[in-house]
């Protein structure tokens, strides 16, 4: 392989790193996902510890070179415990002007900027307004700037391969790849061997693509641009069998998981919508599961069609987004009144309306709490991490059964593709959630609710001498008749509400991070858990007296929650929604809680929570050093 | 994990009445709740139930295994007056309702009961989903043209310029077909029926409680509140003979008191014509075939006072069922795959240990 650069006259030196946060960014047709997505597989199998985030546009085929079209994977890889990829990279990969112009802003000064020098051509300076190349005009001087001719050193390598131009120019994600294999000085086999097996059928592509990555390492190899190359070592991960995976991956393995613990089959009613579409693609890979898919006309018909496969026994479950929830609301409702089992995935993004549909957002938590017509109880639960995706799914379908009740399980597009390690569950640590049908007909009603969980009795079709009818007309108490009797109303209002308050006895008390009391409490729900997190773990650090809780149940909330609160003098809530959470803190326990909200599509950075709480805690009279 | 659910432990693996031992003879009274009917008093309803009831037990299901789902109007009271199990559910969303529990559950025996306005407006996607589907679920279609339970607002097979509540100066809304609809959708089996015609509905609901596919059935009925009459002109004791053709598969279609009309095809243009005037005799008449998917099309667009209006069975044919072919792939993943291992599937893809 030569590369035509020059032999190094001096050695690299070699620094070791604890963390080191990248972001690759190019068009969307130049493969930057699945660039981030191998780093990230290298750095996990060395045994990193890793938070991933990718960031892609809506549009499928935006044009190319412009910002709309920007495809952006950022990455942090540690020696230490981390919980988000990162508030800002420490190297950007940018693979053209427009990836540099949506990029830059985000890069701290110092920070590694590595560009395709090729892509900076006049008419892709011009698409993204840059009046001069930037590369050259000297306006990057803050910038650690790596200019590197990639597309013409990647179609060198390629000579004499036979492969088109286009062919050539798809393989540069490679270089860029190998150049930061090389970089942090990492082993390429996996890769390799990726490459090999993927393009099996094709092995003049993947001998393109093997050379490119090659190149791009020797070309750090050999070149006197870089002087250093970085070693992050293995974090201290608990002992156990690791697998990266994503929050949607791990929703649809916790599914077909609680499936084999409930000993009952999934029937799975979805129609396509971003961001939880992908739940849908891999459930309908699980049929020798004993799992069924269904792509139903519409949302509604998706809820509708889970709701008759719970009537029928099977483990009713469907997912959407916002807009889908919206349209699924008044069938949710039906499933409170017939009190059936009944799971439905919210992958919240922002909103309102169509809003951006592949940014993050939390604004749906008052939508799945009272979204619906009438005094509508239902359970909601919100994973805090891509890895408790799992364990919460298999925990909504628990309460689902158990109590008799559709459960929402709120997911985000943060959580949903954003990946970390998870630990590998043993199969034989986890318990069974089986439920039985009611087959006695002594004494059977309807509406006649076990003592303990207020549940009523789950009575299948084709179970002789239990036929009765539901529907979402109100029914008399016990009996299951239509009543429009006033107080039999009030009494059943009161009734379904009391089941689902009755959950709080059956769940785990809020956990505090750090000391029990102190000054300040940071609350939060859902994928804002990473951020919130290292956080609080600075400020802790930094001597201050903080403590983070974070909510996986907030409805039922979990029966300590009020003390918990009133320990602290101030409660910061933060959010990524104008303050939902804070409403029914505020509501419930009277505790002038503080907000700190966004919506900007992206997930918190650990700084500005940082300074927020610093803020609160200065108003307390309290100066961190 | 269990891939059939069944109600109990009856053993019924698939439901069907063969399968399992000593059924009980049952009878209409079998089927009957012990609810209060609740229509108003001469509203057809009452018949499309008692006729409903009466061929219940000419199919053999144990009534557990029978599940009728309704959605929202007059019409979907009818399964609190069913001793099978029942579900009434939200208006129009009965056919997405029976899809799901069809999938889940193969074993059992599924009806939907909808009006014009439940399938028609608010349910008209899922109406024409599940058809196109083949999900094995009989559709009965009461068809008053109007909503009743709400009151008298227009419906969707309400005619132009039709004068309700809704519409004082007559509504601006062409009707919709309901057949036409069913067609379009490629609903396997298409019939309808009328609220008098009680031997004729009998016949037309057995014939559709014995299809295996999606199955729709319009029930012509009469609200006597708010649509008195909306299909006497032809329903009529007096009239119905000479303004309605009774469709056999097979046989040509002949209709009238004296038996001596007929619907002829003249090119593509059907034609009423007289048996034994112009030189036409029963050779000229047109013959009904189920399967045909032309005559199928013709019969849905026919109606009164153009032409007798077209009753019984007009489309029956066989595809493969919407829940066999899921079953079908599950069955298939299986045998390739093997039953599903979920240590090897949660430790699939790249993985790596830590000591
Ligand atoms: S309103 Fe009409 S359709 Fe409804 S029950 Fe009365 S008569 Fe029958």
């Amino acid at each position: 392989m030569s590369t035509e650069a020059p032999l190094k006259a001096t050695p690299t030196t070699q620094k070791q790193l604890e963390r080191v946060t990248i972001r690759f960014a190019g068009d969307s047709g130049d493969g930057m996902q699945l660039t981030g997505t191998q780093f990230t597989k290298n750095a996990a199998a060395f045994g990193n510890d890793i938070s991933t985030f990718p960031d892609y546009p809506a549009e499928i085929r935006a044009p190319a070179g412009s910002l709309p079209g920007v495809s952006g994977f950022q990455l942090s890889f540690s020696s230490t415990d981390i919980h988000t990829p990162g508030d800002a990279p420490d190297v950007l990969v940018a693979m053209n002007p427009a990836a540099l112009k949506a990029n830059l802003g985000e890069l701290p000064a110092g920070g590694a900027l590595i560009v395709n020098e090729d892509a900076f051509t006049p008419g892709n300076l011009q698409k993204v307004g840059y009046a001069s190349n930037p590369l050259g005009d000297g306006s990057l001087k803050q910038w650690n700037l790596f200019s590197v001719p990639v597309s013409t050193l990647n179609s060198r390598a390629l000579e004499g391969l036979g492969l088109t131009n286009k062919q050539v120019d798809l393989t540069k994600n490679f270089f860029a790849l190998g150049l930061m294999f090389w970089l942090y000085e990492r082993d390429m086999a996996a890769t390799v061997s990726w490459i090999d097996d993927k393009f099996k059928k094709r092995p003049e592509i993947a001998e393109g693509n093997k050379r490119a990555l090659k190149a791009g390492y020797n070309f750090g190899e050999t070149t006197e641009i870089f002087h250093e190359r970085y070693v992050v070592p293995p974090a201290k991960l608990r002992p156990g069998h690791y697998r990266n995976i994503t929050g949607n991956e791990a929703t649809a393995l916790g599914m077909v998981a609680a499936s084999q613990l409930a000993e009952r089959p999934i029937f799975y009613g979805s129609y396509p919508i971003t961001p939880a579409s992908d739940i849908l693609h891999q459930l309908a890979g699980y049929k020798n599961f004993g799992v069924k898919t269904f792509q139903a006309e519409d949302e509604i018909a998706a809820v509708g069609a889970a709701i008759g496969a719970s009537y029928g026994g099977a483990m009713g479950l469907t997912a959407s987004s916002g807009p889908g929830i919206a349209l699924k609301t008044e069938a949710m409702g039906l499933a409170v009144m017939v009190e059936l089992p009944l799971v439905v995935i919210d992958v919240q993004r922002a909103g309102p309306s169509t809003g951006m549909p592949t940014k993050t957002e939390q604004g749906d938590l008052l939508q799945v709490l009272f979204g619906r017509n009438g005094e509508s109880p239902l359970v909601v639960l919100a994973p805090a991490t891509p890895a408790e995706c799992f364990t919460f799914a298999i925990e909504a379908w628990r309460i689902a059964l158990k109590y008799m009740t559709p459960v929402v399980y709120m997911s985000d597009a943060f959580l949903a593709n954003g990946a970390e390690p998870w630990r590998i569950p043993n199969l034989a640590d986890l318990s069974s959630i089986a439920v039985p049908n009611r087959t006695a007909r002594e004494g059977f009603y309807p509406y006649l609710r076990d003592e303990t969980t207020l549940a009523r009795p789950w009575a299948l079709p084709g179970t002789p001498g239990l036929e009765h009818r539901i529907g979402g007309l109100e029914k008399a108490d016990v009996m299951g008749n239509v009543s429009y009797d006033p107080d039999n109303h009030h009494r059943m209002t009161l009734l379904r509400q009391a089941k689902i308050d009755g959950i709080a006895a059956d769940i785990p008390p809020l956990e505090v991070h750090g000391p029990a009391e102190g000054d300040l409490l940071v609350l939060g729900w859902g994928s804002t858990y990473g951020a919130i997190r290292s956080a609080v773990k600075r400020l802790q650090d930094r001597g201050a007296s903080i403590a983070h809780a974070h909510l996986r149940y907030l409805n039922p909330l979990p029966e300590n929650v009020g003390d918990v609160l009133k320990a602290y003098k101030r409660v910061l809530i933060p959010e990524l929604n104008l303050g939902q959470l804070r409403m029914l803190i505020r509501a419930r326990y009277l505790i002038d809680a503080i907000g700190y909200n966004r919506v900007r599509g992206k997930p918190f950075r650990i700084a500005e929570l940082e300074a927020e709480a610093v803020r609160v805690l200065a108003t307390l009279g309290v100066t961190i050093a | 994990m269990t891939d059939t659910i069944t109600g109990a432990d009856n053993g019924a693996g698939n439901g069907a009445a063969a399968t399992l031992p000593e059924l009980p003879v049952l009878t209409r009274k079998d089927f009957v709740s012990d609810q209060e009917v609740r229509w108003c008093p001469g509203c057809g309803d009452y018949s499309i139930l008692a006729q409903t009831q009466k061929v219940m037990p000419d199919f053999g299901y144990p009534k557990e295994n029978i599940v009728f789902i309704s959605g929202i109007g007059c019409s979907g009271r009818l399964p609190y007056y069913m001793n099978t199990y029942g579900f009434h559910t939200i208006h129009g969303r009965a056919p997405a309702i029976a899809t799901g529990l069809k999938a889940a559950r193969p074993d059992l025996m599924v009806w939907v009961i909808t009006g014009d306005g439940d399938a028609l407006s608010i349910g008209g996607n899922h109406l024409i989903h599940s058809l196109r589907r083949n999900v094995d679920v009989r559709i009965i279609m009461f068809n008053n043209r109007i909503y009743g339970l709400t009151k008298g607002q227009a419906s969707p097979t309400s005619e132009l310029g039709k004068i309700t509540k809704s519409s004082p100066y007559g509504t601006v809304d062409f009707p919709i077909s309901p057949l036409a609809i069913a067609l379009a959708a490629e609903a396997t089996f298409i019939a309808r029926s009328v609220d008098t015609f009680t031997e004729h509905m009998q016949a037309t609901l057995n014939a559709a409680g014995n299809h295996h596919g999606s199955t729709f059935v319009e029930v012509l009925q009469n609200c006597n509140i708010f649509n008195d009459g909306a299909h006497r002109e032809f329903t009529d004791r007096e009239v119905r003979e000479d303004r309605t053709v009774v469709l056999e598969h097979g046989k040509p279609m002949i209709f009238g008191k004296d038996r001596n009309k007929g619907i002829r095809l003249a090119g593509h243009q059907p034609e009423v014509v007289t048996i034994g005037e112009n030189g036409i005799t029963e050779a000229d008449i047109l013959v009904h075939d189920e399967t045909d998917p032309l005559i199928a099309f013709m019969l849905a667009h026919i109606y009164w006072p153009e032409f007798p209006v077209p009753v019984g069975v007009l489309r029956r044919v066989s595809r493969p069922t919407h829940h066999q072919m899921l079953v079908d792939q599950l069955a298939q993943a299986t045998a390739t795959r093997g039953a599903g291992d979920l240590t090897k599937l949660l430790n699939s893809g790249e993985t790596w240990k830590v000591e």
